[in-house]
């Protein structure tokens, strides 16, 4: 179902939990299907005793794929014509996301409708993990 | 970095919408996508990042009969001069789609370096930046998504708070 520019107002918002208790076999699960093998984010023995981390973390790329999982709920199937992210915290094993998409502007550009997004995700602490926006064709 | 054919494949699809947790029918369901108003299974928002699977120098998949830097017998496979040095993290993504890529489509990637900056981190000491920016063009070469990644080299690892 897409968004209608005359259902929508700047302010308006969509949040889900995205992933609850993350866990490591979805980390993994994540490395198969995207390729990145990089061993910090599957390999706690080489994470710990070389790499230097507490533990193995996400794929940046896991907690955007995550966040656009809320945003093609919001916006519909194909709608999407920008997403962009920055990764503002590392995500953790057993963290619980949040993501949150709240409307900047309704705009029409050559006769489409357009609704631009900032994007927040936060964990279980309320602790930015990533911000980012959106823009995405809506129907009038 | 050039990636001469990457196959979009629909069982491809279906396990990457599963590891970013996504049900959705459109991923999976071929009889369910004719039925809406994109046609077809298309690819989740984050999909083109798996080309790495179809780019034959990605130093992040172990290569046949060579050294892994992952553990094994011992915590890495790569003799290091010193270990808890810096770390390559990513620090941004963006995306422009032109439309979604779909199954039967066939990818070719190309990028380019964009800018590199420097900034001092309060966790991590010195963070070296730079951008790459990478075009995914179809089969009749016409551009389905512009991607611009930012990664980041940090001088340690990043401290917990």
């Amino acid at each position: 179902m897409a968004l209608s520019a005359r259902q929508l107002k700047v302010g308006d918002t969509h949040s889900e939990q995205v992933v609850d208790n993350l866990t490591r076999t979805q980390v993994v699960q994540y490395a198969g299907a995207s390729g990145d093998y990089n061993p910090i984010h599957t390999d706690e023995v080489y994470t710990t005793k070389v790499a230097g981390y507490p533990s193995v973390f996400a794929h940046g790329m896991l907690t955007m794929g995550l966040t656009g999982t809320m945003l093609t709920n919001y916006v519909g199937d194909g709608r999407l014509t920008k997403f962009g992210v920055r990764f503002t915290k590392q995500v953790w094993p057993g963290d619980a996301l949040t993501a949150k998409a709240t409307v900047e502007a309704i705009r029409e550009e050559g006769g489409q409708q357009f609704v631009d997004l900032q994007l927040s995700t936060v964990n279980q602490n309320g602790e930015e993990v990533l911000s980012g926006y959106a823009s995405a064709r809506i129907d009038p | 970095m050039a990636i001469e054919k990457f196959p979009v494949e629909a069982g491809h699809i279906m396990m990457f919408a599963r590891a970013v947790g996504d049900d959705n029918k459109i991923y999976y369901d071929e009889a369910y996508a004719k039925t809406t108003e994109v046609g077809s299974i298309i690819a989740p928002p984050t999909f083109v990042q798996a080309s790495a699977q179809f780019d034959p120098d990605y130093r992040l998949r172990p290569k046949i009969g060579e050294p892994w830097f992952g553990s094994g017998k011992e915590p890495t496979g790569v003799q290091q001069s010193s270990g808890g040095g810096g770390t390559g993290l990513h620090a941004e993504q963006h995306y422009e789609y032109h439309r979604h890529p779909k199954p039967s489509d066939v990818l070719t990637a190309t990028s380019r370096p964009g800018q590199t900056w420097e900034r001092q981190g309060r966790r991590s000491g010195k963070l070296i930046f730079s951008e790459t920016i990478t075009e995914y063009r179809d089969q009749h070469g016409e551009l389905v998504v512009t991607a611009r990644g930012v990664g980041v080299r940090t001088e340690r690892p990043v401290e917990q708070s």
